[in-house]
Formats: structure tokens, sequence, C-alpha cells
């Protein structure tokens, strides 16, 4: 069938804010599904309330809602636009449960719209645990043993059932599997399921026979209109079961399945979306393997595009929510083509050559008191992905782009103790392969980590091979590091840092840089084709491995390469990928051609049709200047990718790679809080009195001579992690103790607080000559509350046009003496009619999305444009630096706090929300600016 | 210089073109020749390996980690591998199976087959999809380029080659017995899944030779005619052929696959092609144009029927490939009768064409319930 003519107008919802279970994947797999739709020729209304998302932008869909996922916002639109399909299998489970809220009033129904891409009465099955089983049962598809309970009681029941702990409590309809997990005594199952029943919207929990060291897989399929089934990718999980999939690191393809194994798995899957409806779209199903690969059952099914889809899509080359959008428009698989070969059909099963690893990011570090015990219930706050001809290299090359110091899998520092081996290799935490490779490194055997850790033997001895190889580096000098052996080694994913940290004797990491080229040991790139190379392929996607053939052609067009901002964590977001696409447009434009690399598989900027380049690489430097070695680019783009990107602007100014925009000693100017105090002085802006320590002695007399109450941190970190506000000076002791066992060899910065100020934020382009004033907001908390964590308003609404141009011309001047070129965000303090400068960021902040949803501008762009030479005059000539904002715009912060029930709720200096929402507002009576106002002091914490 | 790791003993693979890689041994130390192709399944090392239709051929694995889940009984499709060698990018020196026997390698050396790991696969790949399929030679016994390469050469060409002689059984062979459809097997290198299908469903299974006359098997009464799998090139089979084009004026059902797809394309006056580089995978996909269902199938041939040449009136066409668009399926005129290029038993791969057996045994089940009625009529 081809598409339907009968439908015109497609609404889309999205997911709204960031959370934990449920991040940027969704703009991901909307963005593409609109994009898809409007090529169709569709008109695409949008509803999210999360402004830092792509789908959202103009260029995206026809009609943009940034409102509110609530009915309400839903019926309203409905009512203006009329249209005559929603498509809510892109917005994850937020848009599911709006439009099953919506089906239950029968308002979809009344108003002639169809729900598309999904049978919402049919998959109420998979939500509703009881249901789910007996459906199971009906198509003989084994599951674990459970039962639903609705009082304490009957779970004690059913326990008994059972038999013995540990067993799992699931509380239904919850997202991400909030409030779920693990139970090993019976004092924590009265607690957990007590608190199930509560979080659950129906009130319900799952009591279910743990399935504790099973082997974990993830099957993404497709289905369409005619009853076509294909699955494009089995995802196993080096985990065993007991992690969230989410928290888990998994692997593509399946590694430890034989085909009889798989096949089973597949029909399975395809009898069991086959049960749920009708429909056609996108569906995740979970299954379990019993260690011995006997017993196999189904743990849950996701009909619509997902966590994993998005890993998946990356994973292969294959768009399952372009293509899944394109099913629910009423296409067939056999009707869409392959888009990333062109000449075969998109109703096919990609075949991959390489290895692809995820690893889960997680930001412990932010909440204090967490349990850092990995569960059923998800606590990552982002992930990353890397290619590798195999698993070696994709692991190694997945720890170079976490960006937590590793330079991969271990072996760049002082080994762990034995006693710390034990005991984190014997429960699931997030660090769970490094210690893996310890415990080999202090000769234990692969039965014995296999025993302790239930992780399958094969990617054990995967490791084993790591540490061996290891060893023999060690045993060599760097004149010893022949091509051969040096090659293998790199094939098996080693950082130069890596080899020089096991190198016997010295060398550093530019010297074995050096020596590899000169044996003529250099990175190739493979093109991610969907088809292990039957096919040709002209997709520009590519990964780095060490193999014999290079797929990736430079041209000779001039080039600029955008670093990405990795992967998510809290304080660097979705809104620096947002401003990345941006800059890729914007690149794109300017008639260069845009390279893009980023390692973040939930990203829009690693979706392969949005730069004219894709390198699915770490964002780690000695993979980026392999590339920009390859591609010789005129020059990089560091401003856009958040810290990540920034961090590597050092580096590349010594190696003498051109940075577009604001010079690198400007930067770093701003970055240094001495060097940048000083500058404050020169341009008599006032700035809170400060000063440095790197003993807790030098710390107290400092906060002695400053003053109490007085604001602790350490320098260079992100999203004011660590940062504190201490009373006195037993707490000044305390704090930078806690830093320092933090952060070792870190400077701590002291800063008077100032109590009871008012914080804004203010972004700003500068072109070299002039600066233009992008957006000034004022937070509702006062300051001491992480930016991040503020609700924000554009444009201020209680200070004086006095003040306000003192605040200009302070940004002003500052753009001026850092020569900006591109964009910069400056914070300030209000208190007592003076204006304090706080800091300088020379980069895009996390605000620019905001700015530019609540104005209509698109201020990155505008940016990299500067940034590639264009003048700010140029714009303001076509009117596009005018703001269409009428009332005020205010930005929301969303946390993830039911994820970690442990954690005392308080907001400070420290980042601690996830995501954000947008709201526009007429006047200040309304709701969205009462509430916050009214709550602004009641959970600063000190 | 970038070359792969040689972590055993050295290995070289050299193609008749004159390319020649750098890799390590695995399996059994030697020597052997053979048609290079590729398989771009992610699973099933070892169903491939044991395939009769690879015979003569030597088999790249695309997917790299080969050899993960070990070797075990349940996983041959012969008695034996079947492929002249394997070519794989990184070995699995040490399998994860409880249910497994041995690991590949053992499994290799016990059965004498030669391989090589450490080999960029991906490159090799590229290369034969822009040059086509062309003859190799993998040696760890002799290491000398030049020398490798003339026997690459001079190794002769699967374009004319008979070989399903070599796999097919010495004499007719019960795979198994009793009361339902009798299926008579015409074994060209039957893959046993094959066999297992037929006998899942209570047939009784006999094989039968390459060579053999019909009249023979008809002797053997039977209910149905398979035309199995198997090596080489179809059109150096002029006596097979015959005694396919003598099944057609019988009215027993007949059903071919793969190399018997081909025979009964050829004994219906098609033309048969050598492909450039050939269908091997698990992830092809193939529409039924009868319901317009796509089957993901399982694909391993380097032969194809050729769509101008198909008769009118012997023969239409029942499955097409979605990629190439080539012919998949047959369907023959005035007989109960067709015919799949593509792999219904799977084994390696996806389960989603095994209705194409249900509707074999469909034709042979009337026919047997039509004969019972006559016969009934008679005694009455």
């Amino acid at each position: 069938m081809p598409k339907r003519e009968d439908i015109h107008r497609i609404l889309l919802i999205g997911s709204g804010p960031i959370v934990i279970g449920q991040a940027c994947e969704f703009d991901y797999s909307g963005t593409q599904a609109a994009r898809a739709l409007r090529r169709e020729g569709y008109e695409v209304v949008l509803v999210n309330s999360n402004p830092a998302t792509i789908m959202t932008d103009k260029l995206t869909a026809d009609k943009i809602y940034l409102k509110d996922l609530i009915p309400a916002s839903i019926r309203e639109i409905v009512e203006i636009e009329k249209p005559e399909a929603v498509l809510p299998t892109m917005g994850g489970q937020t848009a599911l449960n709006l439009a099953g809220v919506l089906q239950d009033e029968g308002f979809w129904a009344a108003h002639d719209v169809e729900v598309i891409g999904v049978d919402i009465d049919a998959i109420r099955i998979t939500e509703d645990r009881q249901e789910f089983r007996d459906l199971m049962d009906r198509i003989g598809i084994d599951q674990a043993r459970s039962r639903v309970a609705k009082s304490l009681l009957e779970a004690k029941e059913i326990a008994q059932e059972i038999g013995e702990l540990p067993v799992v409590i699931r509380p239904s309809y919850t997202l991400g599997g909030s409030g779920g997990g693990i139970v090993w005594t019976y004092e924590e199952f009265d607690r957990k399921v007590m608190r199930g029943l509560e979080m659950s919207p129906v009130h319900q929990v799952l009591i279910e026979e743990c399935l504790f060291g099973w082997k974990e897989y993830e099957l993404e399929l497709l289905r369409d209109a005619n009853d076509n089934v294909i699955i494009v990718c089995p995802i196993e999980n080096v985990d065993p079961m007991g992690v969230h999939t989410g928290d888990s690191v998994t692997v593509a393809p399946a590694q430890t399945l034989t085909d009889k194994q798989y096949q089973r798995m597949r029909d399975a899957a395809i009898r069991a979306m086959r049960s749920i409806g009708t429909f056609a779209g996108g569906c995740n199903i979970q299954f379990a393997f019993d260690p011995a690969g006997r017993r196999m059952i189904v743990i849950e099914i996701n009909p619509r595009v997902s966590r994993s889809s998005a890993l998946a899509s990356k994973a292969t080359g294959y768009p399952i929510a372009k293509v899944a959008a394109r099913l629910a428009a009423g296409y067939t698989l056999d009707e869409l083509p392959n888009e990333v070969t062109g000449t075969t059909s998109a109703c096919f099963e990609p075949a991959i050559d390489y290895v692809v690893t995820k690893i889960p990011r997680f930001n412990f570090d932010k909440f204090e008191g967490v349990d850092e015990v990995l569960t059923t219930q998800m606590k990552a706050v982002g992930e990353v992905m890397a290619i590798g001809r195999t698993f070696p290299e994709s692991l190694q090359k997945a720890w170079q782009s976490l960006e937590i110091g590793y330079n991969g899998l271990g072996a760049d520092r002082e080994d762990a103790s034995p006693s710390e081996v034990r005991e984190r290799l014997a429960k699931p935490l997030w660090d769970r392969t490094l210690q893996i490779r310890n415990a080999f490194k202090l000769g234990a055997s692969v039965e014995e980590i296999a025993d302790v850790s239930k992780v399958d033997p094969w990617f054990l001895y995967q490791i084993r091979d790591i540490v061996r190889l290891e060893e023999e580096i060690g045993k060599r000098t760097i004149q010893e590091m022949d091509a051969e052996f040096t090659g293998r080694v790199k094939q098996y994913g080693f950082s130069d840092i890596q080899i020089a940290y096991l190198l016997n004797g010295d060398a550093n990491e530019m010297q074995v840089r050096e020596h590899r080229k000169t044996l003529g040991v250099t990175p190739s790139y493979q093109v991610v084709d969907t088809c292990a190379g039957e096919f040709p392929a002209e997709t520009p996607y590519f990964y780095s491995s060490y193999e014999q053939g290079t797929e990736s052609k430079v041209s000779d067009r001039k080039k600029v390469i955008i670093l990405g901002s990795g992967p998510n964590r809290i304080g660097q977001g979705i809104e620096f990928d947002y401003s990345c696409v941006h800059g890729v447009n914007a690149a794109r434009d300017s008639g260069f051609e845009a390279i893009m690399i980023n390692c973040n598989p939930e990203t829009v900027s690693t979706d392969f049709d949005i730069a004219d380049k894709l390198y699915f690489e770490p964002v780690y430097w000695e993979r980026v200047l392999d590339i920009i070695e390859y591609e010789q680019p005129e020059g990089v783009i560091v401003q856009l990718g958040g810290q990540t990107a920034l961090k590597i602007a050092e580096k590349l100014h010594r190696h003498g790679i051109r940075i577009f925009g604001t010079s690198y000693e400007m930067m770093d100017l701003a970055e240094s809080r001495g060097k940048f105090s000083e500058i404050l002085k020169e341009l008599e802006i006032p700035f809170p009195p400060y000063g440095m320590a790197v003993t807790v002695q030098e710390a107290v007399a400092t906060a002695e001579r400053i003053g109490y109450p007085i604001l602790i941190r350490p320098s260079y970190v992100l999203g004011g992690q660590g940062m504190r506000i201490a009373i006195n000076k037993e707490e000044v002791q305390h704090y930078t103790k806690k830093i320092w066992t933090l952060f070792p060899d870190n400077h701590v910065l002291l800063d008077l607080f100032l109590e009871n100020a008012i914080e804004m934020d203010v972004d700003a382009v500068r072109d070299g000559e002039e600066t233009w004033i992008a957006g000034i907001m004022q937070h509702i908390e006062p300051a001491g509350v992480h930016s991040g964590d503020s609700t924000a308003v554009l444009p201020p609404f209680s200070l004086s046009e006095e003040i306000l141009q003192t605040v200009r011309k302070y940004v002003r001047d500052i753009a001026d003496r850092l020569d900006i070129i591109g964009v910069m965000n400056v914070q300030f303090a209000i208190k007592d009619g003076i204006v304090y400068c706080i800091e300088a960021n020379p980069r895009a902040s996390r605000t620019v999305p905001f700015v530019a949803k609540a104005t209509g501008i698109p201020v990155s762009d505008i940016a990299t444009k500067v940034m590639l030479g264009q003048k700010l005059s140029d714009f303001r000539k076509e009117g596009r630096l005018i703001s269409n904002l009428e009332g005020y715009a205010i930005k929301e912060p969303v946390f993830s706090w039911d994820k970690f029930p442990e954690v005392p709720k308080e907001l400070g200096p420290e980042m601690k929300s996830t995501g954000e929402a947008i709201a526009f507002v007429d006047a200040l009576t309304d709701e969205h600016f009462r509430r916050p106002y009214e709550m602004r002091n009641l959970y600063l914490s000190r | 210089m970038k070359q792969a790791p040689t972590n055993g003993s050295p290995c070289k693979l050299a193609l008749a073109d004159g390319i020649v890689v750098n890799g390590y041994a695995i399996g059994h130390r030697g020597e052997t020749g053979g048609e290079l192709c590729f398989n771009t399944s992610m699973t099933g090392y070892q169903e491939i390996m044991t395939d009769p239709s690879y015979h003569g051929q030597i088999m790249m694995m695309t997917y790299p980690h080969i050899g993960n889940y070990g070797a075990m009984d349940i996983d041959m499709e012969a008695d034996m591998p079947m492929v002249a060698g394997f070519v794989v990018r990184q070995f699995a020196e040490r399998y994860s199976n409880l249910q497994a026997d041995e690991s590949l390698d053992r499994f290799m050396k016990r059965h004498r087959l030669v391989g090589i790991s450490g080999v960029d696969t991906r490159r090799l790949v590229r290369h034969i999809r822009a040059q086509g399929v062309m003859n190799a030679v993998v040696s760890s016994v002799d290491l000398d380029d030049e020398r490798l390469i003339e026997r690459a050469r001079s190794w002769p060409s699967m374009d004319g080659l008979e070989l399903a002689s070599r796999v097919t059984v010495d004499a007719a062979a019960d795979w198994c017995g009793g009361d339902g459809p009798r299926i008579a097997v015409f074994d060209y290198g039957v893959k046993r899944n094959i066999l297992r299908s037929f006998e899942a469903q209570g047939c009784a299974v006999r094989l039968f030779p390459a060579s053999i006359s019909l009249e023979q098997v008809l002797a053997w009464e039977p209910d149905g005619l398979f035309f199995s799998n198997g090596p080489g090139d179809p059109r150096a089979m002029p006596d097979a052929i015959e005694t396919v084009r003598e099944a057609f004026r019988t009215d027993i059902p007949l059903f071919g696959i793969c190399l018997g797809h081909q025979l009964m394309a050829l004994a219906s006056g098609c033309e048969v092609y050598k492909m450039f580089v050939g269908h091997r995978g698990a992830n092809q996909p193939v529409q039924n144009l009868e319901t317009r269902h796509v089957e993901v199938t399982t694909q391993n041939h380097g032969f194809a029927v050729r769509e101008d040449s198909i008769p009118e009136k012997e023969a239409h066409i029942t499955h097409r490939n979605l990629n190439d668009r080539t012919v998949e399926g047959l369907r023959f005129t005035n007989h109960a009768a067709f015919s799949v290029q593509y792999h219904p038993e799977a084994s390696p791969g996806p389960h989603d064409s095994h209705y194409l057996f249900d509707l074999f045994l469909k034709a042979v089940g009337m026919r047997r319930r039509a004969a019972a009625g006559a016969t009934e009529k008679v005694t009455a």
C-alpha cells in the first residue's frame, strides 16, 4: 500500500523535559519522524514542552506548540489545528500515556482524529502485568513466574509461592521502572512493596521470580500494515539480568547466542508483536535466556520507539523512527528503499560487520547518599556508543568516550587494590567491565569472575585478551614496538596514552603517536552500511578502526569539524546537541563541508543525514586529532559542544590547529578564575571577593579573610559539581576535604556568597566588532541555586532599566576584552543595586536553545555563521535579530528525584536537574510564574 | 604495513588477481583452494561450514567474531564441514556455551579444515563486491606469495563445474521411516535441516544419489519428489535435468530448493546464469508475489534463473528478491510443482519461509488422499 492520501495533517507528540529514563533519544526519533512525514507531503503539527529540542524547530515541523504535555494542551491544539491523525509513538511513554488518556475520554473519536502507529487499546496489555502474562501464555511464550499484588499481604503470599528471596518488585505503569527493584531481605521487601504500591498510578505491583544472572537481550522490530515484520538488531546485555537495560553495558549484535537460540527468540518476538493489535510501527521486546541456554522468557514489550531503538538505529545505520513514521502513514516495508545503500530494500534485517558497545553514563556524584548499586530501576543520565571491528576495540573506545578521565579500559593509572576490586565486582556497579579487567590483572580466572559477576564468559575471554596484550606491551620499550605489534595493539582499541603508560620506559602520548605514524599505523575509516559490505553504500557515516582498507574519501571542499558534546550528563545535556545541530546546518549554509564528531547515540547530531560527514567516534583527543589529520579541515568549532569540546581547545591550539571564533588564549582567560578576575578589575566590573586554596588550612584562612557565607567549589568543573555554601570554619574544612577526595590535585575556589541576591544569565554573540545581546534572563530563585536548577524568566521581570543598562554594558565590555567571536554566556548577581559578575563562559550555554525558542531567533545558527566570518550587521539588515516574544518566556527546571528516593530533595550551587520545559505567559499572575516565585526560597540548601 | 595481528602460526590468503593477505592459521595446518565468497550471516557459522552447497568454496564470514559459542552436533548440516576453507577476522580461541561439544578450532582440526584469521575481511568483501567472486588459496604450509597466486589462478573455475556427485549419498538411504507421506529426496548435497523439516511433519524420507534414474525412485512409490540444494553449476548436470524433466511427466508433486530449483527451471526451458557476487546471508528480503508478504530468507547461491528466459507456458514467478529483483521462486504450470532459490529450511537464518514445506506437503497429501479414495472405490 502506498502512503495514505486521506490524511494531510498529523499531530506528533514529543516526550517533554529530559528525565532519567526518557532522554534526548526521543528528540532524535521525533525529529526523524517529523522530517520523514513532511517529506511525504504531510503537514506536521508538533507539541513538546522541551525547548532544547531540534524537533521543536521551524526546520522540523510546520506548526510548533511549546506547551505542557497535558490533555488540556492537546485538546486545545486539536481544536485549532484539526489534524486527521496523531502519532504518539515517538515521544516515549509520556506521549503514549497522553494518547491513552485522551483515548479513554473518547476525545480522538469525537474529533475524528485517528491514532496511527500503535493500537492504543491493544497495547494496554503490555502495560498491565497480569494481562500481559495471560497474553504471553496464550501465544506460548514462557515468562518468569509472577503475580500482581494490590496489597502488602497479597505480595507476601505471592513471594511465598515463588519460593525464596530474592524476588523482583515492579510497580505497574511507572516510567523507566520507577520504584522497582530486586529485594534480598524481607525487611526490604516490605518497604519496596509499600513504595511501589504508592508510586503506581493504579496501585499495583508485580512480584516476580528473580532472574538474577540470566542473560538479557533486546530486539528492535518494525511491522507494516501488511503484517511484514523485520528485526533491525539483536542487542545483548553484558550485565546479566537484574540491571535495567538502560543501565547495562550492551553490545550489538548479540554475541553469545547460537543461530538456533537466536531464531527461537526472533520467532517469539514476531509472534509477540503480532499479538498486540494491528498497527504499523516499531516495537522493542526484551528476553532473558538462562545461562545454560535452554529456557527463554520474555520480559517486556514496548510498542513504540525507545532508547534502544535509537541505539539500534545508530548501531546499524537503519533509521528506525523514520521508517516507523512512514509505515504509520500507510507505506509497507517493501515499498521503502534502504536509504543507506539507496539501491536495496528497507524490508530486510541489517547485517553488521563490526561490534557496537554502549556504556551508560551516571552522575552519582551529584546525589549525596545515593545507592550506586544498579537495579531494575534506571539511574543512568546518558550513554556513549562506540563502534569497533571487534568487541575489545569497541569496549576501549566506549571507555574513551565516557569523559570521566579514562583513556580506555584502565591501563592508564595505578591499579585498584585487591579488596576494592573484590568488593566492587561482587555488585552490579557502573564500572563492572573495568573491575573485570582489574580482576584479571590481579590474577583471577575466567571461572572465578564469571561466578561472581554472572557475566557471560565470552565477554570475559575478550577482556582477558585485552589484559594479556597490556602485559605484552609492558615488556617492551617504544623501540620494540614494531609495526605488526603496534597495529595489533591499536586494533584492540588501546589509546596512545595507555600505550605510553604501559611501555617499559619513558614515552608520552605524542611520542607514541609519532612512533606509530612512522610505522604507518594510522586509523582506517569504515562505512556503517547496514549490509556488511554486500552492497555499495554512499552514506557518509564512519567509524575508525585499524584495518587495511579505508573508505572515507576526503573531498576537496573547505571543511569544518564540529565537536559534539559527548554523553549526556547533568549540566551538559540535549541543549548542547541542539547547538551542534544548528552549527552543522549553519556551516553547510556557509559553504563548508560540515563534519560532525560525536559518540552519543541518543542525539540528533549523530543522525547520519545531519552533517555532510559523521564520524561516530569518541570526542577524545587522540581520535579527534586522527580525524583532523585525515580530513585536513580549515578549522574546528569548539564553542557548541559544551565543556567536552572546549576542553579540547587547548590541545588544538598547542598543535596549531585553527579554532573558529574566539581564540584559545581568550577562552583560557575566561575559564581561569584568577586571570578572569584581573580582567574584571581592569574593566571595573564588580565581582564577589574570592580566593584560591590548595590545602585545608589555606582554605580556612581564605574563608576567614573573605567572610561568610562562602561558596566553595573545585575549579574547572561542570554544572557546579562539588559546589557548596559554607557558613563557618568547620564547614569549610569539611567541604574542602570532600572536594579533594573527589578531585585530587584540583584548586579550590572560595567566593563570598551573595545572600539573597538576584541572579541573571545573559547570552550574547559578538562578531569581532559588535556584540548582540540575544537574551537576558532573570532567575526567580536567589543566587546560590545553580543556574541550571533555577527558573529563568526572559525578559527580566523586576529589574530597573538602569541595572539592565549596566548589565548590557558589562557584557559588551567583557566580550570586547576577550575578543569573543561567536557566542558567550555571562552570569551576574545583583545585590543592593550592585551588579556583580559571577562568571563568563566563552561558549554556547545551556540557555541558548531556550533563548532561541523564546525569541524565535536562531542564536546558535547566527553564532556559527559569525565564527565562520559573517557579520551581525548582515543578519540585522535581514531583520533576523528581532525577537518576536510577547509577554514572558519561563524556563522551568525538571528533576528526576523519583529515581533517587534516598537523596534529599534540595537545591544548591550544584546542579541536579536533568531537563527543562518552556512556558509562555502573558502576565506574572500566571501559575507558571507564581508557583516557583512563591517557593523560591524553599529548597535552597547550604 | 598496518597488517593484522598474527598471534598464531602465519598463514596466507592469495587471490587469483594477485592480492595476498597475511593472517594466522586456524583449524588444520595445510593448504586449500576454491572460490572465495562471503556470507553476511551474524550467527550460524557451523551450519554454514557444513552446508554441502558450499562444497568447493572458501567461505569468508563478514561478521568479525567467529567461534563464540563453539561447535556442537545439532548444528551440523552434513557429516562434516563442506567448505574448502574458512576466512575470519577475529577467531574465538575460547568459546562460551554450555551446550557445545568442543571449540570451533578443535572441530576444524578434527575435520582437517584449513582456515585463516586476522584478515581484514571487510576490505576483501568490498574487493569481491567490485571484482566478482574469484578463486583463492589459503595456506599455512607454503608462504610464498608468487606460488600461492599461481595456484589460485590455476584452480578450476566454478563456472561449468559439476560438484553434486561429490556430496551426494553413495546409495539410496533412509533418513527416517514411518507411515506418513513418502518423500523421495534427490540428494545433490541436501542440508540436514530440510530432512529434519520433513521428518518433523511425519514424513518418511529416503535419500537417492544424484545420478539415480527416475524409474528407480518411483519403484519406492514416493508421494512427493524433492530436488535438493547442492553445490556447483546446474548447467553441468544434463542427466539430472533430464531426470527432473521426466519427473514433470508424472503426477507426483515436486518441490525444489536452490540447486533443485535451478534444475527444475532448466528442465522447464529456463536459462540459468552465474551471478557476479551471488547471495549468501540470512537477511535477504524475498517477496511472495501472491500474498505481497515479505520473508527474510537465508540464501546461498551463485547461480540464478534468468527472468526473461522463463517460458510463459511453463512457469511463472512467485517470489522475487527485493534487493536486486532477481527470481527467487517459480510455480510450474500444469503440474503440482514449485521451487525456490532460497532456503526455507533456514539453519542458519529466519524461519519466515517454513510454510513452503506445508504447501508442498499439502499437495502431497491431496494426491495421497485422492489415490486412497480411488483405491477404496476399486476395492469397494
